[in-house]
Formats: structure tokens, C-alpha cells, sequence
């Protein structure tokens, strides 16, 4: 936001940045080597919907988008927060058609113009010993950071900073630790 | 290419930078009339007190509204909402705090989105939705956002200059009165300048104080994307300040310039060009055309 427009009090909503998503398939290439994380298959975008008629319609055309081809159907649900998940379901090989269906959830949102709703996305992955762990991406940064939960409100914060220093050369891991924020319980996970 | 949904009020932000004109026009008629008769005294003794006020602005409102900073895992669900509200709008997390108080109130101060602060009672806790608790939440990070603490001391600076001056001219007036016998005494004329700036200016500021609860408004709901839940917290809050009791609402009012509903006592009609927040009537109404285009 420029000094002008904040003097104004009118800040415009931030916009999303689409394109990093497209760099999980090789960062899950390195997780299974480094750490032996394996992806699950699953992966989800979190928005925040609009009140009016315009946000349901566009909802519902992505929906019926991603279920047209053959694969498992796309899961909607609404969390605590009033945020919106679209729950995607792959084979835990294909990260990269997972990544390109969460894609067009993205850009069909941000065509309709509220890009600006775009939470986050989040890629499942389990590590070696069943536990989940969460890689989410953050629109509006550009960045991803890695979530472990280890039951409510507890955190696999050593797992986490693993990560992190995993994947250090192949993502842009979120550098403000304030920003790694909880999504417990989120689809996918 | 992608649309933008966001329509920016062109008349809202022609109207505020039309007072901070004006403000700035009295700041510099003020001025010269400082450094002619005193050579700029008084000047370093307001500039010093208004910069402790915005530099210390975050721990002094705190203090005053006794509101304590909670962790995460002393109030999970008002920092989710905080953190969610954060990555949709890009901006650095506040320090989120709790004031235990009945009065149905947040507000949100500091001197920049680093040092913020977002304080909310446990009263609007109490009584709000989450989803009603959002739109409050998302208004007072706007706030945050468009450094409004930062304007608004500096909005302020003329008056508290004017009314410096006015105090001591009259002061100062008083005492050497005998030396001056032709023409209208010098003191007279500042005082009657500085009289004048000061109404002005009050006037403008709190003109200003209303376009930025406009601006705060708008930019909330369109953040979250529902401001017909602002608009319903806006009207449960409005509706309940009336009705508390009125010992700590006088408490309150010194900070009413950065609360999100203002805190004024029941029965005091104040006229609407002197108050710091637009009417109920007013932000409902912005708040209803938001809603409009958002679903179109």
C-alpha cells in the first residue's frame, strides 16, 4: 500500500500470488528424501466467502469444474471461522495434478475478482511414523511454512523447523514466525 | 485479466484530504503567527509532549483501559481470527489484548502495524457472534493499517497548539498588561487568533476522525467480505451502549477516538458535527451499498 493511500485510509485488499504453488511437487520430492514425509494425496484451498449471491455461484462453478473429470469429487466445508475448504483428493504419487486442480480452484476465484479471499492452500503429507503434517501455503506472501499438530493446542515445533531447514533451497518458507499460524483440524491435514 | 471487486470512495478520501488541507492551512497561519510573536517558544514543549503521546500510544491506552496482552493459548479463538484476518490483509500480526470490562468495546493503537496493539473487552466478547466479533476485529486492524494513530496526533497537533497558545497569551497577557498603549494590544489579537484556530481546528478533527471510522469500515468489509456481520455488531453494540451503566463509560470517553463504537454517556446528545464517529445510520448505510456490490 502506498504512504498516499494509507494517509487516505484506503487500503486495497492484498492479491494473491498463484505461481509458488506450482514448486511442491519438487519440495515434496525433497521431504521424502530428507525427512521421509510422504504426501497423501490431499490437498485443500481455505477462502473467505463473500456474503451475496455472486460468491455462491462462483463456488459452485468451481465445484462442478473440478468434479467434471473422473477422479473422487471435490469435498466443500465451512470451519469454525467462517472460512471456506475445497478438499481435493489425488493419488499420494500425483503432488503435481493435486497441485494443478488446487490451481484452478485459485484462478477460478481470482478471474470471478475475489482473489482477495484467498486464505491458504495446504498439502498433506504423514511422516514415517503416521503423523500429520500440513505444508500451507500463504497467498497473500507468496510463502509456505510447515504445520505439525500434535494435538490440540500442542505443535511439533522441532518437526516443523525441520522442515524448514529441509526446505530451505527448493520453497520460499515463510521467514515471520508470528505468520505460521495454527489451522487445526483443517481437510487435509 | 482478473476484476477487482474493490471500489474504491472516491468522495470519502476527496472529503478527507480536503480537511487535512484545511488543517494544514490553519497549522501554517498558526505557525506564523508563533515564530513572528514568541520565535517558535512553546513549540518544542507541545511537539515534545504530542510525540511521547504516539510514541508510548500503545502501552498508555492499555494502561488506561486496564487491558492486559493474552497468549494463544489464553484466548485460542480471538487470536485464530486475528491470525486469518492478518494473512488476507498481508500485514504483520498485532499484539492482541483483553480489557475486563462490561462496556462492548475494542479499539486498536500504536504507533505503527509493528508496535500495534488490538485490544477488545471482555463485554464485546461476551455479546458478540464470532462472525460479529470478526467484522469488529477486521475494522480495528484497518485502523491499524491506515496508521491512524499516526494521523490523527498529527490531526491533532494544531489544536493542542492553539489551545497551548491560547492559555498562554491569556497568562502572559494578564501580567505585563501596563506596557502596551497604542493600538489593540498584541495579546488580544493572539488570543483571539488562537480562539479561532482552535475551534477550527476541533471542528476538522473530529470531521477527519469520522471519514477515517468511514474509511476503517469500508476497508473491514470489504476484507472480510460480510459486512452485513459488521453492520449487525455495529447495531447489537450501538443498541447495548445506551443502556450500561455510566460510571465507566466517563472513564472511557478521553479514548473514544480510537474505540469501535464511541462511548458516550446516555441522554448526551452531542450534535453529529462534534462527535468522532459518523451515526449508527451512516456506517449501516455505507455498509448496505458494500454488501450491494459485493453481490453483484
Amino acid at each position: 500500500m502506498s504512504w498516499f493511500d494509507r494517509v487516505l485510509g484506503r487500503s486495497k485488499p492484498a492479491a494473491p500470488d498463484l505461481d509458488q504453488l506450482f514448486a511442491v511437487p519438487d519440495a515434496a520430492v525433497t521431504l521424502e528424501s530428507a525427512l521421509g514425509l510422504r504426501p497423501t494425496g490431499l490437498g485443500s484451498v481455505s477462502f473467505r466467502a463473500a456474503e451475496g449471491r455472486a460468491f455462491a455461484s462462483v463456488t459452485d462453478d468451481v465445484q462442478a469444474l473440478l468434479d467434471a473429470d473422473a477422479g473422487p469429487k471435490v469435498e466443500r466445508s465451512v470451519d469454525a471461522y467462517g472460512y471456506t475448504w475445497l478438499l481435493v483428493r489425488r493419488e499420494p504419487s500425483d503432488v503435481a495434478g493435486l497441485v494443478t486442480d488446487l490451481h484452478a480452484v485459485n484462478s477460478s476465484l481470482e478471474h470471478a475478482g475475489f482473489g482477495p479471499s484467498l486464505l491458504c492452500s495446504l498439502v498433506g503429507f504423514r511422516t514415517s511414523g503416521g503423523a500429520p503434517l500440513g505444508l500451507v501455503y500463504l497467498y497473500k506472501r507468496g510463502t509456505f511454512y510447515p504445520f505439525a499438530p500434535a494435538g490440540e493446542p500442542q505443535r511439533d515445533n522441532p518437526l516443523e523447523l525441520q522442515v524448514r531447514g529441509a526446505l530451505g533451497s527448493d520453497l520460499r518458507v515463510e521467514a515471520d514466525l508470528a505468520r505460521w499460524f495454527p489451522v487445526w483440524g483443517a481437510p487435509g491435514l | 485479466m482478473a476484476r477487482s471487486r474493490y471500489l474504491p470512495d472516491r468522495g470519502l478520501s476527496a472529503r478527507m484530504a480536503f480537511t487535512m488541507f484545511l488543517l494544514g492551512l490553519l497549522f501554517v497561519a498558526l505557525g506564523a503567527v508563533l515564530v513572528y510573536y514568541f520565535r517558535g517558544l512553546g513549540l518544542v514543549l507541545v511537539v515534545g509532549f504530542l510525540l511521547a503521546q504516539w510514541f508510548f500510544s500503545d502501552r498508555l491506552a492499555l494502561y488506561a483501559m486496564g487491558g492486559r496482552e493474552v497468549s494463544p493459548q489464553e484466548a485460542p479463538e480471538l487470536h485464530a481470527i486475528i491470525d486469518r484476518l492478518c494473512a488476507l490483509a498481508d500485514m504483520p500480526k498485532p499484539k492482541v489484548a483483553i480489557a475486563d470490562s462490561d462496556v462492548p468495546n475494542a479499539f486498536a493503537t500504536g504507533r505503527s502495524p509493528q508496535r500495534a496493539v488490538v485490544c477488545t473487552t471482555t463485554g464485546i466478547l461476551r455479546r458478540l457472534t464470532p462472525q460479529e466479533l470478526e467484522g469488529v476485529l477486521s475494522h480495528e486492524l484497518s485502523h491499524v493499517a491506515h496508521r491512524d494513530v499516526t494521523v490523527m496526533t498529527i490531526a491533532s497537533f494544531v489544536g493542542v497548539l492553539a489551545g497551548f497558545l491560547t492559555r498562554m497569551t491569556l497568562y502572559s497577557g494578564m501580567s505585563n498588561r501596563r506596557g502596551n498603549n497604542n493600538g489593540p494590544p498584541v495579546f488580544l489579537v493572539i488570543l483571539l487568533v488562537s480562539i479561532v484556530v482552535y475551534a477550527l481546528s476541533f471542528l476538522l478533527t473530529r470531521a477527519l476522525s469520522r471519514y477515517r471510522e468511514l474509511a476503517a469500515d469500508r476497508a473491514g468489509a470489504v476484507l472480510t467480505g460480510q459486512p452485513s456481520q459488521l453492520a449487525s455488531a455495529l447495531v447489537k453494540i450501538s443498541g447495548d451502549m445506551a443502556r450500561i451503566p455510566t460510571r465507566d463509560l466517563r472513564q472511557a470517553e478521553p479514548f473514544n477516538a480510537f474505540f469501535f463504537a464511541p462511548a458516550i454517556s446516555p441522554g448526551f446528545s452531542l450534535s453529529s458535527l462534534f462527535s468522532t464517529h459518523p451515526t449508527t445510520e451512516r456506517r449501516l448505510e455505507q455498509l448496505r451499498r458494500i454488501s450491494a456490490e459485493l453481490g453483484r
